[in-house]
């Protein structure tokens, strides 16, 4: 029993609550989200020090024993992609508080911010599949109103698709854990791994398994990624980059957490289908990215090919690859989370988001120019920055596991990103000055500071992927050896 | 426009809504060991606040009631999240709760137990989340 488990859940919960009843104070609002995330922040890295020293940590919420309770389990996957979360979240924060707006502000902008990562923390920590079920809505309604706060008529009118595609794939999430349940007669997570390796995946529980794939492809935009271009272009420029950093990711954490815990039993099926469904969503992600000239629906577009790449891991499902997955993960979440700032500013100031109506940003901003530069090698995942350990090690993985179009599908669409990002380089910041700085439609002021975090994150991280090695090895143990986990929350007792 | 004549809705509401809200708290009190509870206490309360906006327009009553039911939501959750950070004290799990038998004045030998606490936060959560709905689907015409 470790209550430190349920503090990243409850901490933004409770403030959200708080800044609810102070709606009028745009002050008290900024300064405590600020200090609630950093919060989340320093207890996930508190817990990664003591999973580091005793393994996972888990909680019985109300002390009723597993399975008959609710499970929380914090192992290193989940408390690494907690820590990114939170680090991704606050300079996505500071971002809003220079352009978000008064309007938005006043209108519970700061409780929404918290009730999502209230939702994507408790995806993260939860061990039980409805209370998985549970967070994800909590997610994806604010996710709604964030969405849809403002009320500009594009947001509206993507909104309804959003809310649509995301109402849908609830219901079929909800038809897969009841399907669940009625074959295994319960929802803890860890009971369901035991369960199911006793009775043995056979084609019926393989198909569930595959309703669960579609379920949470709808959520990661793995392959059925119709939805995303359209919403993520929508909301304002700090919403888009948190949902484009985070959204997925919980999609894709969740895949990661079903198919190496609880459906690992049949890899020549289930992977097999990941890993084509993430090669396509890789050619189809880059073919996207590379046909635009808006630069939202390019960034879009490069979301979709990192889901793609990281799921390419879990497909090829051997130690390497799921390292290299979870180190990629980390990165995509920073990286896109910039990029995607980097991209808004350029609106911001430019007034368009065609790319054809921009040119020569670098003379009058030169910051933001080299730093769209680094940020487009690290996404392309040029050494030394953060995303080349991840694209080789998964790289390599696939080879390993013989999945060479796989590998090569994925080297081939790197080529194709850092085309689609160069050209928003070549095209935004080189070339004849357009505008005098006096002509922008924007300021940069209060926008750099998260910027450069991210940038010395995303700098760090591929200079200092030796030093987080020994964390994300033992998070891709965790996920690769399924025993640990179920001892984690079952214990050694008898089980019932 | 004419005023309409309801004054047989507004006879009846003023007996009414003393009646369900007293049913409403007893749903509410029953819930700990009988069906009832927390949930469907805030359900009957918000079914007797809604009478009354019908009754009467939404002007009166909030003359009257003057809370913001937003806020009623908000503190709603949390007193229940707060109930169980209580657990943090104790050294139990989170949301842990806890009972006890007390001889009160009048009452005699009543049980009182944490969970209460965490009921009547729930019973707020609803009253303030489903008198916004209604209200705020009322006022978009």
């Amino acid at each position: 029993m470790n209550n430190i488990v349920i503090l990243p859940i409850i901490i933004p919960l409770i403030m959200g609550m708080i800044l609810v009843i102070f709606r009028k104070s745009i002050q008290f609002q900024r300064w405590m989200s600020l200090i609630a995330i950093a919060a989340v922040g320093s207890t996930s890295i508190y817990l990664m020090t003591q999973i580091k020293g005793h393994g996972m940590q888990t909680l019985q919420l109300g002390g009723w024993q597993a399975p008959f309770g609710v499970s929380m389990v914090a192992d290193m996957f989940a408390v690494l992609l907690l820590a990114t979360t939170s680090f991704v979240a606050l300079c996505c924060l500071i971002y809003a508080f220079g352009s978000i707006g008064r309007e938005r502000e006043s209108y519970y902008f700061y409780p929404m911010f918290l009730f999502l990562l209230t939702g994507i923390n408790g995806s993260f920590l939860t061990g039980d599949i409805f209370n998985l079920f549970v967070c994800f809505e909590v997610m994806l309604i604010s996710s709604y109103v964030l969405l849809s706060l403002g009320g500009t008529k594009i947001q509206l009118r993507e909104s309804i698709k959003y809310v649509l595609v995301n109402i849908i794939s609830s219901f079929l999430f909800l038809l897969a854990v009841a399907y669940l349940y009625a074959m295994t007669g319960t929802l803890n997570l860890a009971h369901l791994s035991v369960r199911i390796a006793e009775v043995g995946q056979d084609g019926l529980m393989t198909t569930v398994a595959i309703l669960f794939l579609i379920v949470f492809s709808l959520k990661a935009a793995l392959f059925l990624f119709f939805w995303l271009p359209g919403s993520y272009s929508a909301p304002p420029t700090a919403v888009a980059a948190v949902f484009a950093a985070l959204l997925t990711k919980v999609g894709m954490y969740a895949i990661f957490r079903m198919f190496t815990l609880v459906f690992y039993h049949e890899p020549q099926v289930t992977h097999l289908i990941i890993g084509i469904l993430g090669g396509l969503t890789m050619v189809l992600g880059a073919f996207g990215a590379i046909a635009y000239w808006d630069i939202k629906k390019i960034l879009a577009y490069n979301v979709i090919v990192g889901v793609g790449l990281i799921m390419s891991g879990l497909a090829a499902f051997t130690s390497t690859a799921i390292t290299g997955s979870i180190y990629y993960l980390i990165h995509d979440i920073i990286i896109k989370a910039l990029i995607f700032l980097l991209g808004g500013t350029m609106i911001h100031l430019t007034g368009t988001s065609n790319l054809k109506d921009m040119s020569g940003l670098i003379r009058t901003h030169p910051y933001v120019g080299w730093m769209f530069f680094i940020a487009a090698l690290s996404l392309a995942g040029i050494p030394p920055l953060s995303g080349f350990i991840g694209k080789v090690l998964i790289t390599k993985g696939t080879f390993e596991a013989s999945y060479f179009w796989l590998g090569g599908i994925g080297l081939l669409t790197s080529l194709l990103v850092l085309y689609s990002v160069m050209k928003i380089f070549m095209n935004g910041f080189w070339g004849e000055t357009l505008l005098s700085e006096d002509m922008e439609k924007g300021t940069t002021k209060g926008l750099m500071f998260p910027m450069g975090c991210l940038l010395a994150a995303t700098v760090a991280l591929g200079f200092g992927a030796e030093g987080i090695h020994e964390y994300v090895s033992m998070a891709a143990e965790g996920l690769l050896r399924p025993e640990l986990y179920i001892e984690a929350v079952l214990g050694r007792n008898p089980m019932p | 426009m004419k005023k309409p004549n309801d004054i047989i809705l507004h006879a009846v509401t003023k007996v009414a809504v003393p009646i369900i809200l007293a049913f409403s708290f007893h749903l509410f009190f029953s819930g700990h060991h009988n069906p009832g509870g927390g949930f469907i206490g805030g359900l009957a309360i918000a079914s007797a606040l809604t009478l009354l906006f019908l009754a009467f327009d939404i002007e009166t009553v909030r003359a009257n009631i003057g809370v913001d039911f937003k806020v009623v939501a908000a503190i709603g959750v949390l007193l229940a999240v707060l109930t169980g950070v209580g657990s943090f004290f104790f050294d139990a799990s989170f949301l842990s709760h806890t009972f006890d038998y007390f001889n009160l004045p009048i009452f005699g030998k009543t049980e009182l137990a944490t969970a209460v606490l965490f009921d009547v936060g729930v019973a707020l959560a609803v009253i303030g989340t489903s008198v916004t709905t209604i209200l705020s689907i009322s006022e978009d015409r």
